[in-house]
Parts: structure tokens; C-alpha cells; sequence
């Protein structure tokens, strides 16, 4: 074992922020954008399901920066309930809460768990009573959206009132009839619920965004579904999406709090991207520094 | 006599009310939502008498996506 002579290494120079670094002001990726009557800042929609314990699922919807969470609508346990409820460990003052129709696999049923979710919204005063996060599926297997049912849920809730936001597959006829049968925003899917397999078709999704803002370009298109990490945030949202909403990439990550901040920075950086708009992609390569003045041989010349 | 309360039959005394039904389950009214026999029904209805085989479904918000 040798080791290694410490006196002969260089110093190390340390780096560190700046201070004019610290003041450039910062373009926001924080303007707000309208979902019918719902004016949203911080665009990354983040869902409450699958946390190990509410504890966790607090602190990360806190460091996320999200303003509207989902919930689902379920039987309450009328045996055994452990008396802890999951209306108790989120701040209804804070966040507006979006009610899904998840396990919904018929329009009927959807329909009334829309208006079950409303009405518990109502009794405590929510913001969120109104809108609806539309889910009809298919199967259990996939969970992919039937976008027939789907369709038809749509149209009856927006008779009823709601704000519907309506998950769908990435299908942009699908996702254009969704919008003409009154859907407030469409929410194509990037991959399967809870697959992690992040946006699999950009080009499905672009599509979707060009046809559904096609003359309406404040109409808001959210990345549903399929997240795994914090670059599938910012891969939506450098296609163009007005927004992102996940759930299991947050809450099955080792570490759901630190996933949670490095989903708020690539929401961030993916709305910043967009608006910055990116450059081309070419095939050779364009040098960044100047060939005139070069002192080198250079091949072929 | 017999009503179906979430999915499950339950024997309830005749003149029970669905306000009734929802306090013996040691359930906040305030935070649950009925629906009786598919329909919504809303707080102000909770001094609805149950009848035997309605079919009630006591919800609430848990975390989903």
C-alpha cells in the first residue's frame, strides 16, 4: 500500500457563485397560465398516491413548489380505519385540490365520482370544487384512456359545470375531439400511469399541442402520466406543454423530497427552454470558436 | 332491515336516517360525500330516511394521481 504524497499536489481552486452571478435577475418560467375559471402560476401538477407515509407526501408536495395537487375518491373504510385521514394532511388554504376519476372504467361512473368529488370539495371550502381531472380507462393492465367513454364523459360534465381536464393517450385526433366536446385542457398521456417510461412519442405530443393551440394558443395542454424522472419534466415541457402533472415519479423515488425539488427545477428549466426556444438540430458540427486567426495546421486545407 | 353500505349489506334499525348512518361509522359529515342508489345526495338531504335495499356509498378524498 502506498500513499499518495499529499504535499506535492497542487491547490485546489475553489470556485464558488459569484456575486454579480447572484444578481442577474431571472426570467420567470412562472407566468400564469387560465384552465377555464383556474389561473395557475407554478405549472407542475403533482398527484398524492403511493407516498409511504402522509409525512413524506407533505414535505414533498412542499419543496415541489406545486400549487394543485390531485386526489382520488374512494369508499372510506368503514372497518379497521387507522382515524387518519388524507384530508388532514393537506393544507386546503395552500393548495387547490383537482379531484381525478381514476378506477373509472365507464363514463357513467365517472360522472359520478366527478360529482362526489365536487361535493366533498364544496363541504370544505376548496377551490378545486369544480373542476375535475377526467380519467375513463380502458383496463387495469394498461390503464391506457377509452376514448370513446372519455368523450362522452366530457360532454356530460361540462353540461353539468365542471372544468373538465381530460387525460387521454397521445392521439391527436383523439386529443382535438376531447377539446371540441368542451374540455378545458387536454392532458395527453407521455406513457402509461405510473410506468416511468417518460414522454415515448415527442412527436404524438407536438402534435397534439400544434393541432389543440392551432388559432387558441392559450389553450392548455398538460403532460399527463408516465414521468420517471426530473428530464421527462423538461422534455414536455420544451415540446410546448403548458404543464406537467405526475404522481409516482415523486412518491417511488428513493429519495421523494429530493425528487420532488429536482422535478420543480426541470419544470423550470423546461418552460425557460420553450420560451427561449431552442436551436436547430444540424448535422456537422459549427465551431463555437473562430477559425480566422488560428494558428494550427487544419486538415485538408 | 337490510341496506348495502359500501358494497357490504348492513342491518339497520327501520327510521334510520343517512346523517344517522354516517355518525354511527364515527364519520364527519363534513368530510364525506353519499350518494344513495347512484345519486348524489347532498348535505342538506341527510335527514333522508333509509329504506330497505338502498344501496349508499360513503366517500371520501385519499391519494391518487
Amino acid at each position: 500500500m502506498s500513499t499518495i504524497e499529499t504535499s506535492a499536489s497542487p491547490q485546489v481552486q475553489h470556485l464558488r457563485h459569484g456575486q454579480a452571478a447572484r444578481d442577474i435577475p431571472s426570467p420567470s418560467a412562472f407566468d400564469l397560465f387560465r384552465i377555464g375559471n383556474f389561473e395557475v402560476a407554478n405549472r407542475l401538477f403533482v398527484g398524492t398516491g403511493k407516498y409511504q407515509t402522509y409525512e413524506l407526501m407533505q414535505q414533498a408536495l412542499d419543496v415541489s413548489g406545486c400549487q394543485v395537487v390531485t386526489v382520488a375518491v374512494r369508499r372510506e373504510r368503514l372497518v379497521d380505519k387507522e382515524g387518519r385521514s388524507l384530508l388532514d394532511f393537506l393544507d386546503l388554504s395552500r393548495y387547490v385540490i383537482l379531484p381525478n376519476t381514476a378506477g373509472c372504467f365507464s363514463a357513467d361512473d365517472a360522472i359520478r365520482v366527478a360529482l362526489l368529488g365536487r361535493e366533498l370539495l364544496e363541504k370544505q371550502g376548496n377551490r378545486g370544487a369544480g373542476w375535475v381531472k377526467l380519467e375513463v380507462l380502458g383496463d387495469k393492465k394498461t390503464l391506457l384512456p377509452d376514448p370513446v367513454g372519455t368523450l362522452e364523459a366530457t360532454r356530460e360534465l361540462v353540461k353539468e359545470g365542471f372544468t373538465v381536464l381530460a387525460y387521454t393517450s397521445d392521439d391527436p385526433r383523439s386529443a382535438v375531439r376531447i377539446k371540441e366536446a368542451g374540455a378545458a385542457s387536454v392532458m395527453p398521456a407521455g406513457s402509461p400511469i405510473g410506468s416511468g417510461q417518460g414522454v415515448l412519442n415527442p412527436l404524438s405530443i407536438s402534435l397534439c399541442l400544434e393541432l389543440l393551440k392551432e388559432n387558441d394558443p392559450s389553450f392548455p395542454v398538460i403532460v399527463d402520466a408516465g414521468v420517471g424522472t426530473a428530464s421527462d419534466v423538461t422534455i414536455a415541457m420544451e415540446l410546448g406543454a403548458d404543464g406537467v402533472l405526475l404522481n409516482t415519479g415523486i412518491a417511488h423515488a428513493k429519495d421523494p423530497v429530493k425528487m420532488a425539488v429536482a422535478m420543480r427545477h426541470a419544470l423550470e428549466a423546461g418552460r425557460l427552454s420553450y420560451q427561449a426556444g431552442r436551436i436547430g438540430k444540424k448535422r456537422y458540427a459549427t465551431a463555437s470558436s473562430p477559425f480566422e486567426g488560428v494558428i494550427s495546421y487544419i486538415p485538408g486545407e | 332491515m337490510t341496506i348495502r353500505v359500501n358494497g357490504q349489506d348492513r342491518e339497520v334499525s327501520e327510521g334510520t336516517t343517512v346523517l344517522a348512518l354516517i355518525e354511527q361509522h364515527n364519520l364527519t359529515p363534513q368530510k364525506v360525500a353519499i350518494e344513495l342508489n347512484r345519486r348524489l345526495l347532498r348535505t342538506e338531504k341527510y335527514d333522508t330516511v333509509l329504506k330497505p335495499n338502498d344501496e349508499i356509498e360513503i366517500v371520501t378524498f385519499v391519494g391518487g394521481g
